[in-house]
């Protein structure tokens, strides 16, 4: 499976190309949407939002739609992948075809194999896997609309399904990216910023145990640039998580209401 | 991931023993690489090729060159390509068949490497912008497993492009004719891997099989040749602390360093 380079095609978008605005930051250090360098895009956190699966959650992140849901622990299928001392976790990162400006074919690119993953393995350590042998964990994160930081989004969301599945975790994982841009460091990229920005760090976090689970970069930084890169990202995180039990407490609240009445 | 093997279990008590003492299985300390033999142009037919050996595990890199069409955004650019293969006779554990998310995952982490630090010039490597371009394509291939695959195979892939001779050609009609002759590829920074693993929340550099088998958590920091980061990978179940991060990205910098002196000659 090659990474042929993908031909130019004749069809034409029929949405507006978004073009490389000349600054990404203005002298007033406000980015393109207004915000701050050091803001999160406004979001949005929602629990138990499917009927099927065992835990659901939905997030908007600014322009970032992306759902997740948790089945499991249920027997594991093909049987041979069971572990007689824990739960496999397995996980799907996929993003819809219609998610992204060009179409995205909706097989999985060597990118979704790889965040699949990184999340997997971003998520891994706030569960306790020992509790569940010979049983699985799935979790499908779905990619709706596609702004930037989506493995970061769908790592805040997938925890939330696992928490709202009734996981037992060691704490919730918050995800979220610093980066560089026009040469200033700035939380949250999206799309435009990340394309056209120096430098991209993901990062997830487990702030109650410290605990870096996602760390990835590319671009170009110097070591203090990078140190600087991670307490930004470590900030969003702690923030985002704010979101999440925000979101968590309200969904058992309105079932708690629910049953009251 | 393969469950570790029942011997290394076994050991997992050991080797997490003796590296909270500062001492590895075999010897070397913490932050010390195991051997690196690195022998390039070992393939005539490929234009460029390496083959590195880091104690026992065992990565060739081909090159090849071949013309294509550019991505539509950048339309004066070459293409880099890179694709690694966990060969079956290279372990027990991999087996035949498309790539896996291993493999999938080793390719991109080198792929970052190279491409963020720039280190092919890949304006140099267009014929006619929106039509023509160079392609290259590194293929990484996996003879011997014995852990830190990573490291290794960025190593083949840098020795590799150093090595990439380019055949000289000019443009008849659109159409290249090719001359007499060769041009090295034009490569402007080396990206380097450091991969760290955490065991008994310690950290250490280049893990061989056994110590990957058992640690907690992996981490590879690629460094250019001004000692700026150009790409991180965090793998496996574990987790790090910022402080680890931070002391893993003062390492790296040392330790590329000394392996640039190894690869990059003159």
């Amino acid at each position: 499976m090659l990474n042929i380079p993908k031909r130019k095609t004749e069809k034409k978008r029929l949405n507006v190309l978004q073009k490389k605005p000349e600054k990404l930051i203005d002298k007033d250090d406000m980015r393109l949407d207004g915000r701050k360098l050091n803001e999160l895009r406004p979001t949005k956190i929602e629990v138990g939002v499917l009927g099927n699966a065992d835990g659901s959650a939905y997030i908007e992140q600014g322009k970032n739609k992306i759902l997740a849901a948790v089945y499991g622990p249920k027997e594991v299928h093909p049987r041979h992948l069971a572990r007689p001392d824990r739960a496999v976790l397995r996980c799907r990162y996929h993003m819809a075809p219609f998610s992204v400006d060009e179409r995205k074919s909706p097989a999985p690119s060597r990118r979704e194999v790889e965040l699949s993953k990184v999340i997997r393995e971003a998520l891994e350590p706030s569960i306790f896997v020992e509790y569940y042998p010979r049983t699985s964990i799935d979790i499908f994160i779905e990619v709706l609309q596609a702004d930037g930081g989506t493995r970061c989004a769908g790592i805040t969301t997938a925890s939330l399904a696992l928490a709202d599945a009734g996981i037992p975790m060691r704490d919730l994982v918050a995800a979220c990216a610093s980066g560089k841009v026009d040469g200033h460091l700035v939380l949250d990229l999206m799309d435009v910023e990340d394309k056209a920005g120096e430098a991209d760090v993901p990062l997830a976090l487990m702030p109650n145990l410290n605990a870096v689970t996602l760390l990835q970069m590319d671009g170009s930084l110097t070591i203090e640039e990078f140190e600087k890169a991670v307490n930004l990202a470590l900030d969003g995180c702690k923030q985002l998580y704010t979101l999440q039990k925000e979101a968590l407490k309200s969904k058992y609240v309105a079932v708690k209401e629910a049953l009251d009445e | 991931m393969t469950p570790p093997p029942i011997v290394v279990r076994v050991k997992q008590k050991r080797i997490a023993e003796l590296v909270s003492s500062g001492k590895r299985l075999d010897g070397r300390g913490l932050t010390a690489y195991r051997e690196i033999q690195v022998e390039v142009g070992v393939i005539e037919r490929a234009e460029g090729s390496a083959r590195v050996r880091l104690g026992k595990t065992e990565v060739m890199a081909g090159i090849k060159i071949e013309t294509g069409q550019p991505f539509p955004d950048v339309p004066n650019q070459g293409v880099l390509t890179v694709n690694a293969e966990l060969v079956p006779l290279a372990s027990p554990t991999f087996e035949p068949g498309p790539p896996n998310e291993n493999a999938v995952e080793l390719a991109r982490i080198v792929d970052r490497g190279i491409r963020e630090s720039k280190a092919i010039e890949l304006e140099k490597l267009c014929v006619e912008p929106g039509k023509k371009v160079f392609i290259v394509f590194i293929d990484v291939y996996v003879l011997n497993h014995d852990g830190n695959l990573i490291d290794a195979s960025a190593m083949a892939a840098l020795a590799a492009l150093l090595n990439t001779k380019m055949f000289n050609y000019e443009l008849e009609g659109g159409e290249i004719k090719i001359k007499p002759g060769y041009t090295p590829l034009p490569i402007r920074n080396h990206p380097i891997a450091v991969t760290f693993a955490k065991i008994n929340d310690k950290l250490i550099v280049d893990p061989w099989l056994e110590e990957e088998q058992v640690m907690d958590a992996r981490l590879t920091m690629t460094l250019d040749k001004d000692g700026k980061i150009c790409a991180i990978q965090k793998g496996g179940y574990g987790y790090f602390t910022t402080q680890q991060i931070l002391e893993a990205a003062k390492i790296a910098r040392e330790k590329t360093e000394e392996l640039r002196k190894v690869l990059v000659k003159g």
